[in-house]
Order: C-alpha cells, then sequence, then structure tokens
C-alpha cells in the first residue's frame, strides 16, 4: 500500500462526490456519511457517465445519464442491471482522504 | 357423455372446484349446486373489508347469476339438503330429490359458539357470513361491543367496527392476541396498535355469564366479577366443520369428512373439499389449503391424477396500519436459536427461528415486507448458513441485492410463491403476462393472483412491471418509490400536517425504509419541503439531479450546456459579443437557438463552468435556468413595439413575469409565453402558462402541452389590465407548486385536480389570489438569484478535481 493524500473529507460535500485523476483514469471518491468514503471508477459501464455527478444515497450512488445504481462496497450494478466498477482502497486519517496509490499506478502499468 | 355432478355448498372452496373443471372440461358435468346461503359464492375472507367499509359486498362477489348461468349450472340456493342415498345415488333436497353420477361436500364449517349462560341471547353472533356482518356494519359511534376471541377473525372484526365508531372490547383467555400465529412480543405490539385504535384488549380472560334484559344481550360477565356492557357480542373463537350430513349419509366422519389425498371420501363416488374436510388428522380454515384441495378435487373428478398435499402456510392480518406476519414454527426449543431485531421507536419486532442451519419460522409485526421471503426459505428448506448474520435483514442484504422491490423481484426464481392464497408463482403471471394480460385486472382474471385477500396486489404489479418493462405503468397509487410505502400525495399531506421541516424529519416520522432516501425519492422531499417551508428549509444540493446541482445541462459525453436567460427573447450586441467571446474562449463545439428564444453554447468541460459563468456574468447575464424543475424561460413576440397587428405590449409583460418568476422551483419545469395578438406568434397557446393579448386585455391559458403530449391550453380568465394578468400567473403558479405531485408538468396536475378547482382558488377568490401571491413572494425572497454569480465566485473549486494524480505517477 502506498497511500497518497487526495484531500480533505470537507473537500468533499455529504452525500456528495469528487473527481481524482489517475494514470487508470478518473475516479470518483465518494462521501456517503460524515466520516465514510468510498472511491471507485467515474466511468459508468453503461454509456459512461460521470458516476461524480450521479446521487449519492445510502452507500449507492445512481448514475446521472440513465439511473444505473451501483453498491460502492462492491462496485456491482443494482437492479436488474448487470456491470461493474472498479473500486479502489481508500481510507481517512484524521480528516484526510488517502487513496491507495499501488492501486492507481499499477492498473496503468498492466 | 355427460355425467351429473351434485355440489352441496357454494364457497370458495367449491366455487374454485367449479373453475379448474370448467376451465379444462366444459361440458364433462351437468352440475347442480346446494347452498343454504340464498346466494352464491362471494369471497368470505374479505368480509373484514367490507365490514371496515374498505370494499362493497358487490366487489367480494367471485361468482354472480351470470357466471353460473354461463356455465349451465343448476342452482338451488336457499334450500337445504335433507338426506342422501348413496345406494340409489339421489340427493334429496327440499324442494326434490335430484340424482348424481358423483357428489362433492363443500358443507364448510360452523362458527363455535361457546354454550355460556346466555349465548341465545338476541344480540350474540358469530362472525361468518354476510348476515352477521352487515349486524356489525350497523354498529357505530355510541354502540358497545364485546369480542370474545382474540384471533385472526375476531381481530379483523374488532379493527373494522372501530373504525365505525363503535366501542370495541376484545375479549382474549390466552395471554396474548393471536397466540397461535404471534409469540408473545408480537402480540404485544399488536395489543398497542389495536389499544391506539381506541380498541379496549382484555387478555386471560375468561368469560362467566352473559347477561341479557328482555331477551336482548346486555352485558359478558368475566369470571373475576368484570361487567363488560355491550349492545352486540361477537363469538370468533373457532370453526367446526359442518359433518351432520355427511354423518348420516353413513360417510366416514372424524372432526371433519375423511378424504384421501384425492379428496374422496369413504365413498369412491363422493369428495368433499374446503372446511368440512379432514385430511391426514387435519381440518383447514385458511384459504389456501382449501383452494390447493378444490385443484385436486376438479382433477380427480376429471379422472386425472393429483394429490392433496398440506402445507406450511403463512398469516397475514388484514387490518390496516397493523403490519404482521407469521410463517412456520416459532416456538423456542431444545436446539432452536432465535434471531431477534428490535425498533422500539417505530414498534418494529422481527424474530427469526432456526434449526439445524434452516429457518423454520418467522414472526414480524411492523415491518412484513420479506415475509414472502421468509416464507420460501421455511417451505424450500434453505440452507442459510452463508447469510446468517444477515438474515434478519432480508433478502436485500444478501449477496449485494438492492432494497429495490423491482430487483428483488426480478431475482426471484420462476416457482417463487407470489400469490399464497392462490399457490400461484411467478412463472404462472410470467406466462399469462407473455399470453396477453397486460394490466392487472386480466392477469388477475387468467391467473387468480391477487384476487383473494389482495396482500399480495403490489408484489403482483411489480411482477408485471418487471416483465413488461416501460410497457407497464404501477397505478398511480403506487408509493414514491422502495424506500417508503407512501404516495406522493400522503407524503405532501404529512410534510405540511406534521410540519416536517427537514429531510431526517421525513425519513424518521414517515418511516423511510432506507438511511437517506434514493435518487428518486429525494428530489421529491427536497422540493416539497422547499415549497412547503421555505424560510425553515434549506435547499439540498446532494438532493438534486446534477443539472440542478451543477446549473447546467448534462451532455451524453459528461460535458454540460449554458445557456444564459434572455428576458423575454430580447438581447443586445453587448451580451451577443459576450457569448461570442466566451463560446471562443472555452472552445464551445456547438452553439445553437434554442426553441426558448436564447442561445446554448453546448459541450463546456465540468471544470470551465464557473469560469464561462464569470465572463457571462461581466457581460450582465445570468443563469436561464435551462436545466432546472423551474421556470424556464417567457417566450415573446415583439407585440405593440414594432408589430402592426399587436395589441398590448407582450414583450413588456413577458420581461415583467420572468423578472417575477425567475429562480423559482416548480415541480416540473416551467414554460411560458405572451403573443401580442391572437395569430399567436409566441405560440402561447400551448405553454404552461400561455397569455394572448387581445384588444381589451388579456387572455390567460394554462396547461397546456406541446411535449410528450400536445395540448392546448385551457381557458383560465380573460383579464383587462396587465397586472391582473400577471397576479394571476402567479397564483396559478404558487397553487401549482404547493400542491402538485412531483414530475407532474402543469398539465397532468390540472387534469387530476380539475380545472374548476383551480379557478375557484386562482380566479374567483380574490383573496386567496392575493395570498399565493404573497407566499410566492415569501420563497421568491429566497430563490430569486443568480446561481452561476455565486457559484462562480463561492463554489467554483468544487466543478474542479480534488487531485490531480496523473503527473505525480509520472515522476
Amino acid at each position: 500500500m502506498n497511500w497518497i493524500d487526495i484531500g480533505h473529507i470537507d473537500d468533499i460535500p455529504l452525500r456528495g462526490a469528487r473527481l481524482v485523476k489517475t494514470p487508470v483514469g478518473c475516479i470518483a471518491v465518494f462521501r456517503t456519511a460524515d466520516a465514510e468514503v468510498f472511491a471507485a471508477s467515474d466511468m459508468c459501464p453503461h454509456k459512461a457517465g460521470p458516476l461524480s455527478d450521479g446521487i449519492v444515497h445510502g452507500q449507492k450512488v445512481t448514475c446521472p445519464l440513465h439511473n444505473w445504481v451501483f453498491d460502492l462496497n462492491t462496485g456491482q450494478a443494482l437492479g436488474g442491471d448487470q456491470g461493474q466498477i472498479t473500486t479502489y482502497p481508500v481510507r481517512l486519517d484524521g480528516g484526510r482522504i488517502l487513496l491507495d496509490g499501488t492501486t492507481v499506478v499499477r492498473r496503468s502499468a498492466a | 357423455m355427460t355425467q351429473k355432478l351434485v355440489i352441496i355448498g357454494a364457497g370458495m372452496a367449491s366455487g374454485r372446484m367449479l373453475e379448474h373443471l370448467f376451465d379444462a372440461a366444459p361440458d364433462a358435468y351437468d352440475v347442480t349446486l346446494f347452498n343454504e346461503e340464498p346466494r352464491g359464492n362471494y369471497n368470505r375472507i374479505m368480509l373484514s373489508p367490507v365490514l371496515s367499509g374498505e370494499k362493497t359486498f358487490a366487489e367480494i362477489v367471485t361468482h354472480d347469476a351470470g357466471w353460473y348461468a354461463q356455465h349451465n349450472v343448476t342452482c338451488r340456493f336457499g334450500e337445504p339438503v335433507i338426506a342422501i342415498d348413496r345406494s340409489a345415488k339421489v340427493v334429496m333436497g327440499a324442494n326434490g330429490p335430484v340424482s348424481y353420477d358423483k357428489l362433492v361436500f363443500g358443507t364448510g364449517s360452523s362458527p363455535f359458539i361457546i354454550p355460556l349462560p346466555g349465548h341465545d341471547l338476541e344480540g350474540v353472533i358469530a362472525y361468518r357470513d354476510l348476515e352477521d356482518t352487515e349486524r356489525m356494519m350497523a354498529m357505530c359511534a355510541g354502540n358497545r361491543v364485546v369480542i370474545i376471541g382474540g384471533g385472526l377473525l375476531g381481530l379483523e372484526a374488532a379493527a373494522g367496527m372501530a373504525a365505525r365508531g363503535a366501542d370495541v372490547t376484545v375479549v382474549h383467555i390466552m395471554g396474548h392476541l393471536m397466540e397461535r400465529q404471534l409469540d408473545e412480543a408480537a402480540g404485544y405490539l399488536l395489543k398497542k396498535s389495536l389499544e391506539e385504535k381506541g380498541i379496549t384488549v382484555c387478555l386471560g380472560a375468561n368469560s362467566k355469564e352473559i347477561l341479557g334484559k328482555n331477551g336482548q344481550v346486555k352485558a359478558l360477565l368475566l369470571d373475576d366479577g368484570t361487567e363488560l356492557p355491550c349492545d352486540l357480542l361477537v363469538m370468533a373463537v373457532g370453526i367446526r366443520p359442518n359433518v351432520k350430513l355427511a354423518q348420516e349419509a353413513g360417510l366416514i366422519v372424524g372432526r371433519g369428512i375423511h378424504v384421501d389425498d384425492q379428496l374422496v371420501t369413504s365413498d369412491t363416488d363422493v369428495l368433499a373439499v374446503g372446511e368440512c374436510v379432514e385430511h391426514g388428522g387435519a381440518v383447514f380454515g385458511l384459504v389456501a389449503p382449501l383452494y390447493d384441495q378444490a385443484k385436486v378435487a376438479a382433477q380427480t373428478l376429471l379422472g386425472q391424477e393429483a394429490a392433496f398435499v398440506q402445507k406450511s402456510i403463512s398469516t397475514k392480518l388484514k387490518v390496516t396500519g397493523c403490519d404482521l406476519f407469521s410463517a412456520g414454527d416459532f416456538a423456542s426449543g431444545e436446539g432452536r436459536e432465535d434471531v431477534v431485531f428490535r425498533d422500539p421507536a417505530r414498534g418494529i419486532y422481527k424474530r427469526l427461528v432456526i434449526q439445524e442451519n434452516k429457518l423454520i419460522g418467522a414472526v414480524m409485526y411492523g415491518d412484513t415486507a420479506d415475509g414472502n421471503w421468509f416464507f420460501s426459505l421455511i417451505k424450500d428448506g434453505a440452507d442459510i448458513t452463508d447469510m446468517r448474520e444477515t438474515l434478519i435483514f432480508g433478502p436485500a442484504y444478501q449477496g449485494g441485492a438492492t432494497v429495490d422491490p423491482l430487483s428483488a423481484v426480478a431475482a426471484l426464481p420462476l416457482d417463487a410463491e407470489i400469490c399464497g392464497c392462490n399457490g400461484i408463482c411467478k412463472g404462472t403471471i410470467v406466462d399469462a403476462i407473455a399470453g396477453g394480460a397486460t394490466d392487472l385486472a386480466a392477469v388477475r382474471a387468467m391467473t387468480k393472483a391477487s384476487a383473494s385477500c389482495g396482500t399480495c396486489t403490489g408484489l403482483v404489479e411489480q411482477v408485471m412491471q418487471v416483465t413488461l418493462g416501460d410497457g407497464f405503468q404501477i397505478p398511480a397509487a403506487a408509493s414514491v418509490c422502495g424506500c417508503t410505502d407512501l404516495t406522493h400525495e400522503d407524503v405532501r399531506r404529512l410534510i405540511k400536517a406534521k410540519e416536517l421541516k427537514s429531510q431526517p424529519a421525513v425519513w424518521q416520522e414517515l418511516g423511510w425504509n432506507t438511511p437517506n432516501g434514493c435518487h428518486i425519492c429525494r428530489p421529491a422531499v427536497n422540493f416539497y419541503l422547499l415549497a412547503d417551508w421555505p424560510l425553515d428549509y434549506r435547499d439540498d444540493p446532494q438532493s438534486r439531479f446534477v443539472n440542478e446541482r451543477k446549473h447546467a445541462n448534462i451532455q451524453k459525453d459528461g460535458t454540460f450546456s449554458v445557456v444564459p436567460r434572455m428576458w423575454g427573447g430580447i438581447t443586445n450586441a453587448q451580451e451577443l459579443r459576450a457569448i461570442a467571446d466566451a463560446a471562443e474562449k472555452y472552445n464551445v463545439p456547438t452553439v445553437k437557438v434554442t426553441g426558448g428564444q436564447r442561445i446554448d453554447l453546448l459541450g463546456v468541460k465540468s471544470e470551465d463552468l464557473p469560469h464561462i459563468w464569470a465572463d457571462l456574468n461581466a457581460a450582465g447575464l445570468v443563469s436561464g435556468h435551462a436545466y432546472s424543475k423551474g421556470l424556464r424561460t417567457v417566450k415573446t413576440c415583439v407585440g405593440s413595439d414594432h408589430c402592426r397587428f399587436g395589441t398590448q405590449d407582450s414583450t413588456g409583460l413577458g420581461i415583467k413575469l420572468e423578472k417575477a418568476l425567475w429562480g423559482s422551483w416548480t415541480p416540473h419545469k416551467v414554460k411560458l409565453a405572451v403573443s401580442g395578438c391572437p395569430r399567436n406568434c409566441a405560440e402561447a397557446t400551448c405553454k404552461d402558462v400561455g397569455i394572448v393579448c387581445v384588444d381589451s386585455g388579456y387572455k390567460v391559458g394554462v396547461a397546456g402541452a406541446a411535449g410528450m403530449d400536445l395540448k392546448e391550453t385551457l381557458p383560465l380568465a380573460d383579464v383587462p389590465s396587465e397586472q391582473e394578468a400577471m397576479d394571476l400567473s402567479i397564483a396559478f403558479i404558487q397553487l401549482y407548486r404547493e400542491n402538485a405531485k412531483y414530475l407532474d408538468r402543469p398539465y397532468k396536475w390540472v387534469a387530476k385536480v380539475g380545472l374548476d378547482w383551480v379557478r375557484e382558488r386562482v380566479v374567483d377568490d380574490l383573496d386567496n389570489r392575493r395570498a399565493l401571491v404573497e407566499r410566492f413572494e415569501v420563497s421568491q425572497s429566497i430563490y430569486r438569484k443568480d446561481p452561476w454569480a455565486e457559484h462562480a465566485t463561492q463554489k467554483a473549486q468544487g466543478y474542479a478535481p480534488l487531485a490531480d494524480l496523473t503527473l505525480e505517477a509520472a515522476e
């Protein structure tokens, strides 16, 4: 693990998301509760909608283009839709958000 | 050759048997049907909704005279059967004999009357048939009723009469209500709910004597000396199979008429179905096994192989507001483990009983949504080891499934039971839909699913939606979404009535089943709150669709479109120059003139939005709200300023309206237009609010549409002055904001409430019109502002990436 500080928890609105640009593409970092964050690919597998622009509810996000819903724990599409977004290890240290740098770099090399 | 079939008793079981028989072989039998009640078959388990007033008797009749006539059934209703001569194969009716090849007993059961002293007084009844129901329906405010028996039937009777205003007391001999279906904790919650409905519950109470006066019931005396005064006493303590006739005919009878797996009695030409039957030592009172019997009996009559098998059954109580469910065996015991979940504040209790890694019983109170899922685990004897930890939270928490009820339904296997009463599984419903049943009534007709007690109606509709997709809309009474059972109308009403002024208050007080809603309900609730409490509630951008959160329209490639406001469609060289400069500076790929008389810059990147807005603001341009469920545009023609036909200053009125209305949030988008003469160049007659100027003043029309539907505006009123035209428009929009369902355009809302209803409030009642305009102004004191300016100066950061790791990775 190589934890990279990507910002402060308050930089993300509660029940909202922000974008992080990485070598493996855009990653959305979601804040689902006061001190709960998830990271996943920003791109909906359906029609490439930007998930960081979706409505965040519970531990889920709804794609703004066609309302696909993803579980942020697993990245699995819910309901009748078939698909998955890549999830990335992320954690909080105090108020700082740390993203695992090895995953975003290693994948780019692969 | 057609054989002769005689049936004694027109009940739910024999009626269902006839349906199966006629479906399979319409001409196999010539049928004679005896019934002591002077009417045909109705859905007896729906008597409780009749009692509570939720249904009428006509609605629960399952076979009317026409049905019998259509199938050539000889009906001998109101005529008792005197005797049966099995050697001669003749049934002796009171009005004459009839011979048979096959005879079916459907004599049902009689309510058990405890032989207390005074049980034969006038006013002591059972709860069994329509006559009893009608007696109970006569009870209202001022009447006192005592019910002996705290089981399913007694409690439905109690709730029904309490709903009619009667003062109801339930006397139950056991320590808790519905002890055969519920454990103590659930019984306690049920008692509490009933007491909240004004019903008195006496537990552990032994009845001693029924007291009367002049032959009329007066009170029930308990053995502890308590006297419970009453005008009506209902005994609902159980049923006994009607076996007298069968016994006299020499058939083998125990508690009920003995039948084998084919429903044949000790005489091979005589069958029996329903509550009069004893099979494998058991008698039956609930509807599901009776229907199973009916099917098997019909097959036996047709010489087909079939066997009746007793299945475990589940129970629901048909009392509004008392949500309970129980299934299987829920007694504690050696080797059995309990999993319990309680939420006292919400009155929720769930208990699962597990034995050898299998679910064997479930009791739920307050939240029974997962009942059918638990029931299928019990029936299937599924191994629950892997999901034991989260089992009690239901299917939504197993293997990443979702709380969306539709997906839960989609995930059900085809053999999953949907309608417990009729034993209809999902596959049968799906087949019926494939066979052309595209509405609920057709599915009911073809499969019987949800045609008995009706509690599975929602589930059947969900199966239809999953199967038909967009081709099927769940009827308007559907709930907002899977997070709640409430409808939009309920939610709007409760937000006002309970003065709920925050989202957490709505989730908690209205019992949302998700922590903070979903993408369907949250935008609606956010709107309702800000419309009803403009000064108390703060708009939540995170509950808005991205367009309204980012004040621009998302495009299919994730870029955005930017539309500055042009008041009444009027612009000038300086504004056009600023737009042109912005288009060049931000490499805008497409510049388009819109239908709402302004200019759209398409293909702007999210991070550029605050900057392009700042540039446009500098030229005096503000947001055009082309993205909002709110005021969009006021389209105008040039009117009397330039046009030789113009009658009034339509452009000027359009600009005034737009300046008054802009920034306001509405249930759906709102578009206006003002035309300067009846030639109507601004196309005002297909707008949400459209004004056509004439020489004598202004014709204000509302509820037009030119989108999914095409509708001409309806005339709201003709007024002489510009101010009145403005007030009418604003009052109409405020009425719409306060009352419409989220995502209903004005034309849909007006179709629901009626134009007259709107006119009364907006046109006729001047005080109300003024009050509406004032409330709109209060709201506009918060929302009439340019969101672009605010975001460009204070929130620009949120539009850029939180971090850029592409550079670090390259190092």
